[in-house]
């Protein structure tokens, strides 16, 4: 067993090594620029996207001429929010979205208030769920675009996305979903969920970083600005030249987790289960934080009661772990998801995100339930 | 493709043997440079220490160095992230300039260059004394089409008297000359990974230590809250690699111009007729833009293709849209001439046995079309 045990699956995941693989040609021999319609090496190199384009679409039933590829899922996010309130915004000026969403979604929507449209962050309830009926509330006619993420990258609990499609469908506003957590990994159909924009990063997926992809429905009414102009690539929707190499490992990395989504979506809940249960028997006050069932198994956020969060991820050297999204992770102060779902702010700061994924072991978990134990009473023990 | 001929590196370059060894192994470690686990600060250090050899290509500071989804974003967020009330293009821009230009939403000037392709610079003075304050001037230090190097100093001094701010998108002039941002001035200065040998996907924007700059993708905070998104770990540790090999590789500068002068004496020397484009001006040491009159250049590449030879009739942007370049158009040149141009551009794996074959292949169609005639 490798130590440090990598248990941070959220803040990013480890390249497959299938994936690496197919990657490779690109950064040699096959180097041409895919805009490049004049000679072979451009030819070689644009087809190659194509058929990642496809591999990426399959997994949510979507076109391949409906994914645009970028360079990953915050970049897709910032796109659809700034380029859906753009075009539509003089029409419909209002935006909804989620107190719990990634960062990058509330700036983009903070950014959009600013030059003056107006924001709704709807709040969710202590399992981390939105409320339905709230939601339906909220959504008018005068609602350009709601963005709500499938799977939250702190406690990874599911969204209702069909219920929301319907929802979001019977008052004519768009949905975009952020899905950097959920796709390839829970069952996504953007039909059946009446999704017309999804962001999706391939870190997350056991790609590469620096790509994602954007799900826009076809159509004139999924219309945005884009934010870079150039030469035209991407339909128009996304300047700059395509890193084919990147591209091709996105689309392997969806491919790859599509076809073993069922599999590994067993294989996770079974390890998260037998760690909390083992973890729970030592250490009877812990609080899994979050929506227990409907959550995505690879998430595990605990609360420790009584603890510090930061001096125990620091007494656990042999554990990758965090105390919350990555990008939050070098500022201090308490969570603003564990705040948002009413975890008190003693709790918040004793919170661990345990992140696992296709290469996690029982065996890893074992050693990591063993050493938080340690830790744990080293530290003085939970207080209720 | 072993046996083709690559001329076209302006539109690309093949990554470099190095660089592609710095990529696997920086594939190969997991962590999100944003966690503070070990895994994330190992990432964090791979990005640093990428950043150092960049900034040293143009000597800046590695904390002026912003990374980005590559050359097209870097230019976009500096057109729209400057805080200008009014912009200066030049004619000859890339079209990531242009296009994010007609679209920031204030007022652009263009400005013309001579047939040489250098910018005019008495109607650049005009535009700055007309212009609403602050204004920002984008002009390239080379040109992607046909080489030329544009008198970016003393454009900077221009627009320091006029209180503008000046950006140059560096993208083709990096590796294959001297780029200096202290003593340039510059406020902004604009590069690509993927044309000097690094993997594609990947920008910087080099900032003045003064110089302002609105994000345009705005989230959790990385680079200085001036680009967020998980950075390219991989791809920044390639592209550090390259920029420290194309700092290395500027000492081959003279034999690249060698061989292309070569390359164009002999094509002078088949033919009278033939126009070698910005030939008047200083160039880079590897660009060649080489108009066959009355020979379209979509015929010709398709010639040198069948010959086994990769090259363009333009930017590789433009080269899927049937138009003239409009790089050309601003010279001065009729569409005609513009659009019998092909160029040829030569990087570090170039071998005088391509400008051979290239040499014998532009003879072949010569001497076919001008019998036909």
């Amino acid at each position: 067993m490798k130590q440090p045990v990598y248990l941070d699956y959220q803040a990013t995941t480890p390249l497959d090594k299938r994936v690496l693989d197919e990657m490779m040609p690109f950064f040699s021999e096959k180097f041409g620029n895919p805009h490049s319609s004049t000679h072979a090496f451009g030819w070689e190199t644009d087809a190659a996207i194509d058929v990642a384009r496809e591999k990426v679409a399959n997994v949510i039933s979507a076109q391949p001429e409906e994914i645009i590829f970028l360079s990953g899922a915050t970049e897709a996010n910032n796109l659809v929010i700034k380029g859906v309130m753009d075009v539509w915004g003089k029409k419909k000026p209002h935006l909804v979205t989620v107190a719990t969403e990634h960062k990058c979604v509330l700036e983009a929507a903070y950014y959009c208030q600013r030059l003056g449209y107006n924001l709704t962050v709807l709040p969710v309830n202590t399992e981390g769920m939105i409320d339905l009926e709230q939601l339906e509330k909220v959504v008018t006619e005068q609602t350009a675009l709601v963005s709500i993420m499938a799977v939250n990258n702190e406690i990874g609990v599911i969204q209702p996305m069909k219920d929301i499609g319907k929802i979001v469908k019977a008052a004519g506003a768009l949905l975009h979903t952020d899905a950097a957590q959920a796709y390839g990994k829970i069952g996504l159909d953007v039909d059946d969920m009446a999704i017309d924009f999804m962001s999706i990063s391939g870190h997350k997926v056991y790609g590469p970083k620096g790509v994602g992809a954007l799900y826009k429905r076809a159509g004139r009414h999924t219309a945005l600005t884009p934010q870079m102009s150039g030469g035209g690539q991407e339909r128009g929707l996304r300047s700059g030249t395509q890193a084919p190499a990147l591209v091709v490992g996105l689309g392997v990395a969806a491919e790859i987790s599509h076809s073993e989504m069922g599999q590994e979506q067993g294989r996770l809940a079974k390890m998260a289960d037998r760690f909390v249960s083992k973890l729970s028997k030592d250490l009877p006050g812990l609080v899994l934080n979050g929506s227990g069932k409907k959550r995505w198994s690879g998430n595990i956020n605990l609360s420790f009661p009584g603890i510090d969060g930061d001096l125990l991820v620091s007494s656990v050297r042999n554990l990758a772990v965090s105390s919350g999204a990555a990008c939050a992770s070098a500022v201090s102060g308490p969570s603003y998801v564990l705040e948002a779902i009413g975890v008190s702010e003693t709790n918040a700061k004793s919170s661990l995100r345990i992140g696992i994924g296709r290469f996690t072991t029982d065996e890893e978990l074992d050693f990591a339930a063993d050493e938080l134990v340690t830790a744990i009473n080293a530290l003085g023990g939970l207080k209720a | 493709m072993k046996n083709k001929v690559y001329l076209d590196y302006n539109a690309t370059s093949p990554i470099r043997p190095s660089v592609i060894e710095a990529v696997t192994t920086a594939m190969s470690v997991v962590g999100n440079p944003s966690s503070v686990h070990a895994a994330g600060r190992s990432a964090k250090a791979t990005i640093e220490e990428a950043r150092s050899k960049v900034a040293a290509l143009v000597g800046s500071r590695p904390r002026d160095v912003m990374f980005c989804g590559g050359g097209t974003e870097a230019n976009n967020t500096v057109i729209n992230g400057a805080g200008a009330s009014s912009l200066i293009v030049s004619g000859i821009e890339h079209d990531s300039v242009l296009a994010a230009a007609k679209v920031a939403g204030i007022p652009v000037y263009t400005v013309q260059t001579n047939v040489d392709g250098i910018v005019d610079l008495g109607q650049l003075e005009a535009l700055l004394k007309e212009a609403p304050e602050p204004a920002l001037v984008s002009v390239m230090m080379a040109n992607n089409e046909m080489g030329v190097i544009q008198p970016v100093h003393k454009i900077r001094n221009l627009t320091k008297s006029y209180n503008a701010r000046f950006h140059t998108d560096a993208i083709q002039a990096a590796g294959k000359i001297n780029i200096d941002m202290p003593s340039l001035g510059a406020d902004y200065l604009t590069l690509s990974s993927h044309k000097i040998g690094g993997p594609q996907g990947l920008g910087v924007v080099i900032l003045a230590p003064t110089a302002p700059l609105k994000p345009l993708v705005v989230g959790g905070g990385q680079e200085l809250g001036r680009r967020s998104g998980t950075e390219n770990v991989a791809g920044i540790a390639g592209f550090g690699v390259a920029a420290y090999e194309a700092l290395v590789g500027l000492a081959g500068a003279k034999a690249m111009s060698d061989m292309r002068d070569d390359l164009e004496q002999r094509i002078r020397a088949i033919s009278n007729e033939a126009v070698i484009v910005g030939e008047g001006a200083k160039r880079l040491p590897n660009t060649s833009c080489i108009a066959m009159p009355g020979v379209k250049g979509e015929t010709q590449v398709m010639h040198f293709d069948l010959a086994g030879i990769c090259l363009s009739s333009g930017s590789a942007c433009s080269s899927g849209k049937v138009k003239v370049s409009h790089v050309l158009s601003s010279m001065g040149y009729t569409d005609e001439l513009a659009e019998s141009s092909i160029r040829v551009s030569l990087g570090y794996d170039s071998k005088p046995s391509d400008v051979d074959a290239f040499v014998a292949a532009w003879k072949a169609l010569y001497e076919r079309v001008s019998k036909k005639a």
